[in-house]
């Protein structure tokens, strides 16, 4: 199943469950969804239910905060994660704060979805990964979705769930193909280790997971070592139980992240894993990590700015070496 | 207006002056902090509107004590809060400018200006598609009007025909910015007039707020969609407790004293014979003492333990996972 079709997949399945399910967003209805997310929505639930927008990001996810509060369980959809800049100020002055600030009175069962990432010469406003503003948010839950079978339970239970969620999807995931297996009991705040190794462990999300596989191949034929790779799946709350599991028998951390170095998430994970985890390392762990500028429109300047297969791989070898592996 | 209206009015106006006398003062004292945005001369407004708009679902601005008291909120658990108690009505988490409650459909104390209206237009949505005729009244000030926030939302719930009152409470003020420094006008309606329903009304009179958003009230529950209403208010206090409002004329501040909505309430009624002076005696009396019971809880009220720092963060499932 193909990754945008499992999102569909789990918003039919929501919208069929609970008639309180709604979605909202700019061409999610008789357009079909920017990325064809919710195709074929509109003509099964409905105008009512299924949403068309103004381009106006700051009601969308307004808008969509006054329905939940009326009972709904409504899905925003922002078309890139640049736009939801301008939904900041629902997004962490209002959903994050209502229940807290009301003393638990207030519920908001809200999943807010954004596309983002590099994807293909989109430029700087169309091409970023600000998953660090809404990491750093008390109040928000932020899921980030790999895969289609991790888009297809987190986003389903996302829905359900009784707190606002990010719900962060990455634009050149959406026509990948990849197993769901509908009778798994996922647990969307759990990291999942992808990959078993002994000799290093690769933390990454999005995208950067199936370019840190690619990696791994190779940097385990070339060094005759294993990696575990760890995708993170949540990123508020952080799942660190499982990446202390995997450093304690790896003893050597590589996160990878297609967000800028500075004040990325990795910042957050890497030091999260000095400050617990210090004593089990051997070595200063690697931070692999999009370049602190703009996104590019030029090819090679944009595959320049972010991490690619080769460029990790490059990058985990040397630091092996240097550091006894 | 009938006699038991006019009382009504009259009780509600005067709690709400004497409660945010005392907030003053308690403030004053130490026991108040933060920001603390008083409803003096502006009461007419709070009690008008809500005596009018019993039913549905209130999103109010951060201006909202007497609001919160005149939609049912017992004046001890708004003064509880005010003083940061674990008793408050938001557990002492909130503040003067956060006063919810869901059980009287009150959403009170957005501190974001504009902020409350994208959300109030979206529980206008989910009423109507619920079938919910009551609709939403969702108040906000002049400093609003100007925001991107304000002008979405007109245009969202003209466009879809939502069930919901737009009261704008032009007290002229955005603190101290003057509306004729930052908008074309200052009849804020005109803003409007092309997307639905829109008229400005004396909001120092609490009859004519009571009737106009009656009349609004109507409007939407009959399926028409919006409606806007301005009213020309005005404030005797500055803007915040750290405002002195120096910015404004004593000339101007005596102008709209002496429209006072309470006390030409009270001389209008008498005046009118439609009720004795023995009542004000004594509704002025009780309004103090229900305040002064007020603080009496609130002072005796406890703290909040440390422990509860982490506590109405998430959901029960999510909790779980987060701790």
């Amino acid at each position: 199943m193909l990754y945008r079709e499992a999102l569909n997949k789990a918003i039919d399945e929501a919208m069929e469950i609970d008639k309180s399910v709604v979605i909202l967003g700019e061409d999610v209805g008789r357009y079909g969804g920017s990325y064809r997310v919710s195709e074929g929505l509109f003509a099964k639930y409905g105008k009512e239910r299924v949403i068309d927008t103004p381009i106006a990001e700051l009601s969308i996810v307004g808008n969509a905060i006054g329905m939940a509060i009326a009972g709904l369980r409504p899905v925003a959809e922002i078309m890139t994660v640049n736009f939801s800049l301008l939904a900041l100020d629902q997004i962490i002055n209002h959903a994050s704060k209502f229940r807290y600030m009301s003393g638990g009175k207030l519920a908001i069962p809200l999943t807010v979805r954004m596309p983002g990432g590099v994807s293909r010469q989109l430029a700087a406003q169309h091409s970023e990964s600000y998953e660090t503003i809404y990491a750093s948010i008390p109040g928000l839950i932020v899921f980030a979705a790999s895969n289609p079978n991790y888009a297809y339970h987190a986003l389903k239970k996302a829905i359900f769930l009784n707190d606002p969620v990010i719900f962060l999807e990455h634009e050149l995931l959406y026509n990948e193909e990849g197993e769901v297996d509908f009778n798994e009991d996922l647990d969307p705040f759990k990291a999942k280790v992808v990959k078993e190794g002994e000799d290093i462990t690769v933390i990454s999300y999005l995208k950067m997971v199936k370019d840190s596989l690619k990696a791994i191949e190779k940097i385990e034929k070339s060094l005759n070592i294993t990696c575990e790779l760890i995708d993170l799946n949540s990123l508020r709350p952080l799942d660190m139980q499982t990446i202390a599991n995997s450093i304690k028998k790896t003893k050597r951390a590589v996160i990878v992240e297609e967000d800028h170095k500075s004040g990325g998430y990795g910042a957050e994970v890497c030091a999260r894993i000095c400050e617990e985890l210090f004593y089990e390392l051997d070595a200063p762990v690697l931070r692999i990590a999009g370049e602190d500028v703009p996104i590019p429109y030029n090819r090679k300047l944009e595959l320049a700015s972010i991490p690619t297969p080769d460029k990790i791989t490059a990058k985990i070898i040397s630091w092996a070496k240097e550091n006894g592996v | 207006m009938n006699s038991a209206r006019v009382k009504e009015f009259y009780y509600l106006m005067k709690l709400g002056r004497e409660f945010e006398i005392r907030a003053k003062e308690e403030y004053m004292k130490g026991n108040i902090a933060g920001f603390l945005h008083l409803d003096i001369g502006q009461e007419a407004v709070s009690v008008g509107s809500m005596k009018a708009f019993m039913k549905g679902d209130v999103f109010t601005h951060y201006r909202e004590h007497v609001l919160a008291i005149a939609r049912g909120m017992d004046p001890k658990l708004v003064m509880a809060e005010l003083f940061g108690k674990r008793e408050g009505v938001s557990k002492g988490k909130g503040g003067s400018m956060h006063l919810f409650e869901p059980k009287l459909s009150f959403y009170g104390g957005d501190a974001i200006v504009g902020g409350h209206l994208p959300i109030a237009v979206g529980c206008a949505y989910a009423r109507k598609i619920q079938g919910e005729n009551a609709g939403v009244f969702a108040i906000f000030g002049d400093g609003a009007s100007n925001s991107g926030a304000f002008f979405e939302s007109i245009n969202i719930a003209a466009a879809w025909k939502l069930p919901i009152i737009f009261f704008l409470e032009n007290n002229y003020y955005a603190i101290g910015t003057h509306i004729s420094w930052v908008s074309p006008f200052v009849e804020l309606y005109n803003k409007v007039k092309n997307y639905m329903p829109a008229v400005r009304i004396n909001g120092m009179d609490v009859c004519e707020v009571y009737e106009e958003v009656m009349r609004a009230k109507n409007y939407i529950e009959n399926g028409l969609g919006p409606y806007f209403i301005e009213a020309e208010c005005y404030r005797y206090e500055g803007h915040s407790m750290s405002d002195s409002g120096q910015y404004r004329s004593k000339e101007e501040l005596e102008i709209f004293k002496s429209k006072d909505p309470i006390e030409n309430l009270r001389k209008k009624a008498l005046k009118d014979g439609l009720v004795e002076e023995s009542f004000f005696k004594e509704a002025d009396r009780k309004a103090q003492m229900e305040v002064e019971e007020a603080v009496q809880f609130a002072l005796r009220a406890s703290e909040p333990e440390i422990s509860e720092l982490y506590e109405d963060l998430f959901c029960k499932e999510c909790s779980n996972v987060v701790s």
